[in-house]
């Protein structure tokens, strides 16, 4: 299965990125074609499922299998193709509002479901395909056309959110560091049930605040831990911009899968025989 | 000493009593007996939400020959109690020489029950029951009602030891006792309601549900993979595929709600394996955004919706045909997709396939409109044939060349590559996309895209499986209904070729793309047609109105639910009619 020199160009595709320049996607673009070429797998065994946004673009600027379905349900689309096809690598790939807004209810339960397989949140603390709204991870006092003077709304906080919900595997990374990046996205492929990696990605279309992210994020300065209390307790002290696997967990991953036989029905049918 | 409304054809019963009570396991193992005997019949439940405590009652036909719908009328009924009996007293009148059974113990009958022109018989059921160590009332109502219609005791017992058999012997023999008890009870009564021997016993005959058997005819189309959310009366059909399923080497997810359910079955099948969820109407609403994903990346599904009253969260319980707009118009933007209803019970089996087949030869959502009426709904019927549909979805074939996964083709229908195969990846998508699937902003694109998938409609063989004709081609007056109103319909006709003007029964399967030239041709020399529906407002009167000219006297009988149109009101629409 496994097939030696792969390159990332070999999982990149011929379509030009709509993205801004300075996206920061496009550094998560290129971290996430080194982590397969690494994983060794052939493009045609690894699936990327995504939603809707700018970040949920990235389908098809990969050489694999994709889908870019409605807002919000890139987790559930993901979750199915998985356990119908548990044979193949399945990577989800979403933004903050894509993710967190209206598709918050599909994280929570994706990380309870505990199914193999990895997500990646491109975290830019703002909707930039509809031009600057704010998003569950904006600050609440960030200044914008639909919500002036901020939303004063609490900031979701996607990491205790997944530890709280079960995730099997938690990590924040910055995309400016690739290689950092691709680590652990190798990681949380090969982490057996449920893997989440929050990047943080630049607009800086939007929020040209965020370019000042490469000088202020930094390693975390706890290592990684499978107990989720320890984790937990990181979290209370979180700033947001700490990086690195936060939680690498052992619970066994989502049971249900599908085989690739066609079974056979005539008991079915005679169980209804009086 | 037989009443004069009773035809030895046909016998009908209620069981009713509290929820909890045990009627519909009483209405269950009578069925089930019948079935062992041979005979052919129904069940529909009348059932409140509450789990304990609300009403319900086992609605039971049984016959010599198929039953197809519930009688509006009961020979018998059978009340262990009455209590919350009011709510459904009217919906189970008892037919003029009918006989209605009670415990003294548990009150006066309603007045509604006093008033019918029926014999009332008391009869001590509790004590009967207490007279058992461990019995039930249910049991005594089983004997009472199996001695009444002449059900053969050995069948009866045969059914009570396969379904008691694994609580242990015991409890098989209480089961035994109290139904030996409510036989020697009726005895006493001097009325019987005989039902005439079968007509051949030694054929095998099926007992299923319509939302097994939609169920069941998906896995034999092909389905592996389910995802849902439990939704009244859909859930059924989830319990059934759960370990039928499992048994196959599939699986069924249960989902966090309706939009995780419709996209993990669009990821399944875009891996390859024919996928199905199954809702009601309120999962079907929040269903509509995706079934456009899976009609513009063309991602074949089924999606049953098993219809309820609406609208909101309306009678959960009750029966309507009130989706039919939703389902063929509840998409955004011009989204090519199909829409089939089983023309009853049995035709659930038969839909569930055609369904998958055509998902998956079309690439394309399939949305199955059943109901509660036939959903829930148990029958006795002969052993279903086994229809084998050449269900393939186009495949792809690597030859090396750039892969267009939504390439033009005469039929429409692009091949669909599955991942795992080199060289297919593609990206599917809901946004605009050129062939090769690239998103993609441009006018031709859309148009060569949008041609394509209506094209993929527009080439399909549906065959003659778009609906039912009965009756002479001559007739000219025309019942045309659709779905689960068939049976009443065609039961209509029987009374009207009794007494009545000659009519015939069209009835459709196929609802969108809708047949035009079929439904034209069949309508040819009609002068009078009715609609008969289960919509306050007449959405398939309207939707057939769509679709072709309608130059005849037209007289529709089309209400809400959840009183089901029955046969007797349809026949009586015709033998009424007035020229307009």
């Amino acid at each position: 299965m496994n097939a030696p020199n792969l390159k990332a160009s070999n999982f990149k595709s011929d379509i030009t990125p709509i993205w801004c320049p300075g996206c920061g996607d496009f550094h998560v673009l290129m971290s996430i074609t080194k982590a397969l070429a690494k994983l060794g797998r052939p493009p045609e065994d690894v699936a990327v499922i995504s939603g809707i946004g700018c970040s949920s673009r990235i389908p098809a600027y990969t050489n694999c299998y994709g889908f870019h379905g409605v807002h919000g349900r890139s987790l559930a689309v993901a979750a199915g193709l998985k356990v119908a096809r548990p044979d193949l690598t399945v990577v989800a790939m979403s933004g903050d509002g894509d993710g967190f807004s209206i598709g918050g209810n599909h994280f929570m339960h994706a990380c309870r479901r505990n199914v193999d397989m990895t997500y990646i949140v491109m975290d830019n603390r703002v909707y930039g395909m509809t031009k600057g709204q704010p998003s569950p991870t904006t600050e609440s006092d960030w200044d914008s056309a639909i919500s002036p003077g901020g939303t004063g709304v609490s900031v979701f906080h996607p990491l205790v959110v997944a530890l709280a919900s079960g995730a099997n595997f938690v990590a924040r990374e910055f995309s400016g560091n690739i290689k950092a990046c691709t680590e652990t996205i190798l990681d949380a492929i090969n982490h057996p049930g449920f893997s989440f990696v929050e990047i943080l990605s630049p607009c800086v279309t939007f929020r040209p605040d965020e370019k000042e992210w490469k000088n202020q994020v930094h390693t975390a300065s706890v290592p990684e831990t499978d107990d989720p209390a320890r984790a937990a307790r990181r979290l209370m002290t979180d700033d947001g911009m700490n990086t690195g696997v936060l939680y690498r967990g052992n619970r066994e991953p989502y049971f249900a899968s599908v085989s690739d036989e066609r079974g056979d029905i005539s008991a079915l049918e005679h169980a209804f025989v009086v | 000493m037989n009443a004069p409304s009773h035809d030895s054809s046909n016998v009908s019963f209620a069981v009713v009593g509290t929820g909890g009570a045990g009627a519909i396991t009483a209405g269950s193992i009578l069925l089930e007996a019948a079935g062992k005997t041979g005979w052919y019949g129904l069940l529909n439940r009348s059932v409140g939400p509450q789990i304990r405590g609300g009403e319900a009652a086992a609605l039971v036909r049984v016959s010599t020959k198929s039953a197809v719908c519930m009688s509006r009328k009961f020979n018998i009924l059978v009340a262990i109690d009455w209590k919350n009996a009011d709510r459904f007293v009217n919906v189970m009148p008892v037919a003029s020489g009918g006989l209605v059974v009670c415990d003294p113990a548990a009150g006066d009958p309603p007045q509604a029950v006093l008033d019918m022109d029926c014999t009332i018989v008391k009869c001590r059921i509790g004590e009967l029951a207490g007279s058992v160590k461990g019995g039930r009332e249910n049991m005594i109502a089983v004997g009472i009602v199996a001695h009444l219609i002449g059900l053969p005791m050995n069948d009866v017992m045969k059914i009570v030891q396969s379904k008691l058999g694994k609580k242990g012997e015991q409890a098989v023999e209480i089961g035994r006792a109290c139904i030996n008890a409510g036989v020697q009870a009726a005895v006493e009564f001097g009325k019987t309601y005989l039902l005439s021997p079968p007509q051949d016993s030694s054929k095998d005959h099926w007992l299923i549900t319509g939302n097994e058997a939609v169920g069941l005819g998906a896995i034999r189309g092909g389905v592996r993979f389910a995802a849902a959310y439990p939704i009244t009366p859909a859930t059924e059909v989830l319990e059934y595929l759960t370990p039928a399923l499992v048994s196959i080497g599939g699986a069924l997810v249960q989902a966090e709600d309706e939009l995780a359910s419709i996209n993990m079955i669009i990821g399944a099948s875009f891996g390859g394996r024919p996928s199905i969820t199954a809702t009601s109407g309120p999962g079907l609403s929040l269903m509509m955004e995706s079934l456009g994903l899976a009609a513009a990346s063309e991602t074949p599904i089924v999606v049953v919706d098993v219809m309820r009253v609406g609208p909101s969260t309306g009678i959960a319980t009750k029966s309507e045909q009130s989706d039919l707009n939703i389902a063929v118009y509840g998409f955004h933007g011009d989204a090519d997709h199909v829409v089939i209803a089983p023309l009853g019970v049995a035709d659930c089996l038969f839909a569930g396939q055609w369904a998958v087949h055509i998902a998956e030869t079309l690439q394309t959502p399939v949305i199955v409109l059943s109901d509660q009426s036939i959903g829930q709904a148990r029958v006795l019927i002969d052993t279903p044939a086994n229809v084998s549909f050449l269900t393939q979805r186009k495949p792809f074939v690597n030859t090396g060349e750039e892969y267009k996964r939504y390439g033009l083709t005469a039929d429409g229908v692009s091949p669909m590559a599955i991942p795992g195969q080199m060289g297919g990846q593609y990206t599917a998508d809901g946004l605009t996309h050129s062939q090769r699937g690239t998103p993609s902003s441009s006018s031709r694109d859309q148009h060569e895209q949008m041609d394509k998938r209506c094209n993929k409609m527009d080439e399909f063989d549906f065959g003659d499986y778009w609906g039912l004709c009965e009756g002479d081609i001559e007739n000219d007056t025309v019942i045309l209904t659709w779905g689960s109103l068939t049976g009443a319909a065609h039961e209509a006709l029987e009374l009207l070729e009794e007494n009545g003007p000659p009519t015939r029964l069209v009835s459709l399967r196929q609802i969108s793309p809708f047949p035009i030239e079929a439904v034209k041709n069949v309508l040819k020399g009609a002068e009078r047609v009715l609609f008969v529906e289960q919509s306050y407002s007449g959405q398939f009167y309207r939707h057939v109105r769509s679709n072709i000219d309608l130059p005849f006297d037209i007289h529709k009988l089309n209400r809400e639910g959840p009183n089901v149109i029955g046969p007797e009101e349809i026949a009586n629409k015709i033998r009424d009619w007035k020229d307009q």
